[in-house]
């Protein structure tokens, strides 16, 4: 096999596992968007309070120096019921008293929640970036022709998958999945059915909140240094994957994560890391320009 | 004739928006059994009654359904209570199927006997549901959106069904198939508070009706009294 397919191949695996965990953070956005049409700025926080709580679980837990399958899987969990709590927490403290306020009031108490939480991180875990505890050995697993997959990729990939099909059963399959369908459709008619919307919505925190844990915990084994201002720009990112796929729809957050991974990684791999950032930005101002809707979005009239 | 147990009691119901007092001083009641409309032109305040009664806006003055005051009860609450809302303009769920929206309307309740039971038998009422089962319900058209919200809210399994507007922008003879679905409802045992701008349609098949104008009660009586009364003929029913 020829020296650029080779290279190609990497990228494209380098870039799917990216992928991958910008859409489980997309999916966090794109719900809550779905359900209380707000972007809730503060899930890039809750993606950096997953990785902390993995850090310091390692240490209580004393899982420090012993990777394998079942430290992954304590430290993931734990890291996954931090964030729904802190999820949950931020939704009763802050959103639930603005529910019927103007949007734009909610919006800018999610910017105010962000900023409070990457400020908060800095003066409790400190300000310094800190070394993401090892969770399970970065193994070449096989290796074709100089092409090497590595457990991390698969791990990633194989993690992802399992939560996207979990997801998506939830949400189709599931009586509380349903109503959360229905509370996003029309949240009024929902309380005629007998449904409780707040306890939904909640629902629908602890959900997203807890896919914003496996991203954190994936990305802190691929990349790991990890810092209180690492959901700022990741989280943007994953954010742009959302508006790309069509804010709102599920399948697009997935959609758009992978595009917003493979393109990220082939900016990387063929142009300059210096523009990764950049392009991923210069996606979000073409699509709001050619289909503000996004991908999978559907156009919706703003009544005047 | 020996008057029924009344199902819902509305005492001096009054409803503010802002500044503007839309409903001023309501007092009504359904008994068992009996199909009562509420009649009148856009705007006189009969859908605000149907959404205090259901809890989604405030209110001051009594409800109370079997004896109990509603005041106070979140709107997933009153539903638990037996209050079925079926909402002006439908409100199904588009992006659920026909059969997820009617398991949303029995989301209160754990009896899958009776709840299998009851999707049967809203099929048997309109067998159009049954075709269109797996069916996008924004897909729907508008006569069969309508059947869906009416099957939707019997499977609350009610003590009261409210129906708000169920002729609403639908062809004459859907509305017919509709109004003959709701007296056949009506006649196996389902106390019915119907709001409707088709005034003809409604007091025909109402035991008794009220008619509301600019938040008020201004006549009330037997369906087929009000149907042949001089003053709701030259205001509702035309010539």
């Amino acid at each position: 096999m020829s020296e650029e397919i080779l290279e190609f191949t990497q990228h494209l695996i380098n870039g799917i596992a990216l992928g991958s965990i910008y859409a489980l953070i997309a999916l966090g956005y794109t719900m809550v968007y779905g359900i209380l049409q707000l972007i809730n700025f503060a899930h890039s926080e809750v993606y950096m309070i997953g990785a902390f709580a993995t850090y310091y679980g390692a240490r209580w837990f004393g899982l420090l120096d012993r990777p394998g399958i079942s430290t992954f899987v304590l430290l993931l969990v734990f890291a996954m019921i931090c964030c729904a709590a802190l999820g949950v927490l931020i939704e009763r403290l802050a959103y639930r008293p603005l529910r019927n306020a103007p949007r734009l009031n909610a919006l800018i108490t999610a910017i105010g929640v962000s900023l409070f939480l990457q400020y908060t991180g800095q003066i409790v875990f400190g300000a310094d970036p800190k070394v993401f505890p090892t969770l399970i050995e970065d193994a070449a697993l096989a290796s074709f022709h100089g092409v090497s997959i590595r457990s991390f990729d698969v791990a990633i990939f194989g993690v992802t998958l399992f939560f996207m099909i979990a997801l998506s059963y939830l949400i189709q399959g599931t009586k509380i999945g349903k109503a959360m369908r229905a509370v996003s459709a029309n949240r009024t008619v929902a309380s005629l059915m007998g449904i409780d919307a707040n306890r939904v919505i909640t629902f629908t925190f602890v959900v997203g909140s807890a896919l914003a844990a496996v991203g954190a915990v994936l990305v802190g084994m691929k990349y790991p240094k990890i810092d209180p201002l690492m959901g700022t720009l990741f989280g943007l990112k994953a954010f742009v994957a959302a508006v790309l796929g069509g804010i709102g729809n599920l399948p697009g957050a997935v959609v758009g994560g992978l595009i917003m991974g493979l393109c990220e990684e082939m900016v990387v791999g063929y142009i300059s890391s210096t523009y990764r950032d950049a392009f991923a930005f210069s996606i979000l101002i073409l699509i709001l320009f050619f289909r503000p809707a996004g991908l999978l979005g559907k156009a919706t009239q703003e009544k005047v | 004739m020996p008057e029924k147990a009344p199902i819902l009691e509305v005492q001096d119901l009054n409803v503010h928006y802002g500044g503007i007092h839309a409903i001023k001083g309501l007092s009504f009641d359904v008994r068992e059994g009996e199909i009562v409309s509420l009649i009148g032109a856009n705007g006189a305040g009969k859908t605000s009654t149907l959404r205090a009664i259901s809890g989604i806006i405030p209110y001051t003055g009594t409800i109370k359904l079997l004896g109990r005051p509603l005041t106070g009860l979140q709107p997933h609450e009153i539903v638990k209570l037996g209050v079925a809302h079926s909402p002006e303009g439908r409100g199904v769920f588009p992006n659920l199927t026909v059969l997820e929206n009617l398991e949303m309307g029995a989301y209160i309740r754990r009896d899958r006997e009776g709840i299998r039971r009851d999707l049967e038998h809203c099929f048997e009422l309109f067998p159009r549901l049954k075709e269109r089962i797996s069916q996008k319900a924004g897909t729907l058209s508008g006569g069969e959106q309508q059947m869906l919200a009416i099957s939707r809210a019997l499977m609350t399994k009610p003590s009261l069904l409210m129906l708000d507007e169920p002729s609403l922008g639908l062809a004459p003879l859907v509305v017919a198939q509709i109004f003959e679905i709701i007296k056949k409802v009506n006649k196996e045992g389902m106390t019915i508070l119907l709001v409707e701008q088709n005034a003809r349609m409604a007091l025909e098949i109402s035991h008794r009706a009220y008619v509301v104008e600019t938040g008020k009660i201004t006549l009330s009586g037997a369906g087929s009294t009000l149907l042949h009364d001089r003053r709701v003929i030259e205001s509702y029913l035309g010539a």
